[in-house]
């Protein structure tokens, strides 16, 4: 397991002025794993997104992608290497929406932690709820939403953090296919109401072309930058574009060839 | 209403038969009535004696009711501060286990010479005997929430108290009240333990005091009265919690 540093120790990253967003130069991570044996996460990985885009990491299973944003997020701290962002937040694979409360106290959550009161963290997210596509929902139990409810409420919640960088661990990597192409959509449109610079960890490599300003293919452990794709597409975009098309087997090449080398 | 019949009638009707095959067994083998009396014989008493033990039943449910109270406050404090602490939990935690075989009669008299023959040590003897399988359960919801749920609460900026407010108190909410119904189940003869075992002043001691001293006094069949009393008294006091699990932890009831 990763070292876990105690609640108040958790800092945060120097932010180095605006319009900065997202910067990793050569960092590198390692862990135990439970038998004690070292694990190479990350080796040497630098990334770049500017403030207000959208940086897909996408690579095999088990390349470190997770271990790359809990560090992003200030969760770990690399063993080299340097890490310069604003404060993020991380968005898990699971929703982890609490099942005691509603839809609109969960979204709400963020709120509630900065000291809001409840009317006013209610208040404030259900503004957005509306907004969002989420209207109608606000006092349904989790369990009583779908996956891709879940997902928008999960999102909502990590978006009224307020921080100005997301980090989205496999935001849609449980749901079914007709459900994430939705959702595809759905973030895209969020994305334009409430731009954000987002860090989008996928194993799905036409979701990040569909999504992503740039796509960063990460190698098999330990995870390395294989190489680094722009999309400059307007949105949204389909997945049928020719262009998405041609980056998507361009990517998925740079993939197998990392896998057979 | 139907919901109603379908949870009283086969309780009620297992009593019946069973009460029905006492009756039999106590009268085809003419069983002596200060062994064992016959189930009619024990109704008469409740019957007869209902104001005494109207009186006595009034006292012993101040201190089950009360003596939870304190079990289910002393053990939820506790499993907070073992879980918080780890400290505490190396040094508590074992000495809540030994607490559990101390006899109740080696440590009657120091009660009564601190608290006297009131209700106060039998209010501790109770909570000493329910508030350990708070404690276990409460220490095991705590402890069980989703690390993932943590990791994400401190990226949002929670603090420690925070975390522990809105994910994991709510979390071992339904283990506790676990806890506190397995607590009520020896609440009843924690009290009867508790009355015995300490002294009382006054007209009414209780329907432990009441029972043993039946017994002594050959009123074998008023015993057995007073003990249905103590039977049905725990059944009402179980379900009664079970209501106020669904009100206070409505998510587990889906």
């Amino acid at each position: 397991m990763p070292t876990q540093l105690k609640f108040r120790e958790r800092p945060t990253h120097e932010a180095s002025g605006a319009g900065d967003g997202v910067r990793l130069s050569a960092v590198s991570r390692a862990y135990r794993d439970r038998r004690g044996a070292q694990v190479k996460a990350l080796a040497g990985v630098s990334l770049r997104a500017a403030r207000g885009s959208v940086l897909a990491v996408v690579g095999p299973s088990g390349c470190g992608k997770t271990t790359l944003l809990e560090l992003i997020c200030g969760l770990q701290q690399p063993d080299a290497g340097a890490i310069k962002c604003e404060p993020a937040v991380l968005m898990p694979q699971r929703d982890l929406l609490l099942p005691w409360l509603s839809a609109l106290d969960n979204a709400a959550l963020a709120l509630r932690i900065a000291g809001r009161s409840r009317k006013d963290a209610r208040a404030g997210a259900a503004a957005l709820f509306d907004e969002l596509g989420l209207g109608g929902f606000e006092r349904a139990r989790p369990h009583e939403l779908s996956g891709g409810m879940r997902q928008r409420v999960a999102f909502l919640r990590t978006l009224l953090s307020g921080k100005p960088v997301l980090c989205l661990d496999e935001p849609f990597g449980a749901l079914d296919a007709i459900t994430r192409q939705e959702m595809q959509e759905w973030l895209t449109g969020a994305l334009v109401r409430e731009p954000r610079t987002v860090v989008l960890v996928t194993h799905d490599v036409e979701e990040a072309i569909v999504l992503a300003d740039r796509v960063a293919i990460l190698s098999p452990r330990p995870g390395r930058v294989l190489a680094e794709l722009t999309v400059d597409l307007p949105r949204p975009r389909t997945r049928t574009d020719t262009v998405v098309v041609a980056l998507r087997e361009r990517a998925l090449e740079i993939l197998t060839r990392s896998r057979v080398a | 209403m139907r919901r109603g019949l379908e949870h009283t009638v086969p309780p009620l009707l297992l009593a019946l038969a069973f009460l029905g095959l006492w009756e039999l067994y106590v009268d085809v083998q003419g069983v002596d009535p200060l062994v064992l009396p016959a189930p009619h014989a024990m109704f008469a008493e409740l019957w007869d004696n209902a104001g005494l033990l109207w009186s006595n039943f009034t006292i012993t449910a101040r201190e089950v009711v009360f003596g939870l109270a304190l079990a289910l406050m002393g053990g939820f404090a506790m499993a907070v501060a073992i879980h918080l602490w780890a400290p505490m939990r190396r040094a508590v935690y074992p000495h809540t286990v030994g607490s559990q075989a101390v006899p109740i009669a080696v440590i009657a008299a120091p009660l009564c010479f601190w608290w006297g023959f009131g209700i106060f040590p039998k209010l501790f003897v109770i909570a000493l005997i329910c508030f350990f399988p708070v404690v276990v359960t409460t220490v095991d919801g705590l402890a069980a929430v989703d690390p993932d749920e943590i990791k994400l609460l401190r990226t949002l900026d929670a603090s420690r108290w925070q975390a522990f407010r809105f994910a994991e108190l709510p979390a071992a909410l339904p283990a506790a009240l676990s806890g506190a119904r397995i607590a009520l189940a020896v609440g009843v003869i924690g009290a009867f333990i508790a009355e015995t075992s300490t002294p009382t002043t006054g007209p009414y001691a209780g329907l432990g005091r009441e029972i043993t001293s039946d017994l002594t006094a050959l009123q074998t069949p008023r015993a057995y009265a007073a003990t249905a009393v103590l039977f049905v008294f725990a059944i009402a006091c179980f379900y009664t919690l079970t209501i106020a699990e669904r009100k206070l932890a409505p998510w587990t009831h889906r």
